[in-house]
């Protein structure tokens, strides 16, 4: 089931998933959790060449973790609304998933 | 400048409440170690930083730390979502709750005020890093408590 299939289905993801959402949300959990594992990627490997400029396999890697968790959030951010505010909508879907601490974008 | 990012770094989702353990966890958002100074001095120090490299390292270091600051609120808000009353005055959260109510004040476990005292800007990079060094080993001297 493609991601675009699974559009709005409004899951709020509290701690169980409704079961007609189930499908859904376990993808949008999944891929929820593999941006953040590629932006805490990039962060740490930012630090890294803070003092390392020079590395070039971190620079790379760092490179390769950019271009793919850009590729995942455009993909997220298309279905399950907006992760910043900057990217743009034709409505104004930054109200609609609850906050982080909210559990939103679980 | 900064953008915010609407997901946490690491997710939080607490299943059962528990405000006796939020009093003790808001330490570490508003305490002497917690985030919030963390952020605040990394943040502070990196304008007297001498090269490219010591600006960057605290820059960077000091946005992360926000990040943290955001999860360490999310727990404390969590553990007390939806605690009763009674709850709250048995966790010892009834002073907390009538100044602060529902909301995550930056303040020690004891109560104490969040204060630009708990963080050290000398001018001097030597100084400044030696103090990041004792900062970042002080909270888990608290976490193993």
């Amino acid at each position: 089931m493609s991601v675009e299939e699974n559009r709005n289905c409004g899951c709020n993801c509290n701690t169980e998933c409704e079961e007609e959402n189930k499908v859904d949300c376990d993808l949008r959990r999944e891929m929820i959790n593999q941006i953040r594992s590629y932006d805490f990627a990039i962060n740490e490997l930012a630090l890294y060449l803070d003092t390392h400029p020079e590395d070039q396999k971190a620079l790379c890697l760092h490179n390769k973790y950019c271009k793919q968790v850009k590729e995942l959030k455009d993909k997220y951010q298309k279905v399950y609304g907006p992760l910043t505010i900057n990217y743009p909508c034709n409505k104004w879907r930054w109200l609609e998933m609850p906050w982080p601490w909210e559990r939103g974008n679980y | 400048m900064w953008t915010y990012n609407k997901m946490l770094q690491y997710p939080i989702n607490i299943k059962c409440t528990d405000p006796k353990l939020a009093k003790v966890i808001i330490s570490q958002y508003g305490g002497p170690d917690g985030e919030l100074a963390a952020s605040l001095r990394y943040l502070s120090q990196r304008f007297g930083m001498p090269d490219q490299k010591s600006k960057a390292i605290l820059n960077d270091i000091g946005t992360e730390e926000l990040a943290h600051l955001e999860m360490v609120g999310t727990i404390v808000h969590q553990l007390t979502d939806g605690a009763s009353i009674e709850e709250i005055e048995k966790a010892g959260l009834a002073p907390y709750y009538t100044d602060h109510g529902v909301d995550v004040y930056p303040s020690s476990a004891a109560g104490v005020p969040f204060t630009a005292a708990y963080i050290a800007c000398k001018g001097d990079p030597i100084a400044n890093l030696q103090e990041d060094l004792a900062a970042d080993v002080a909270p888990l001297i608290v976490q193993h408590k």
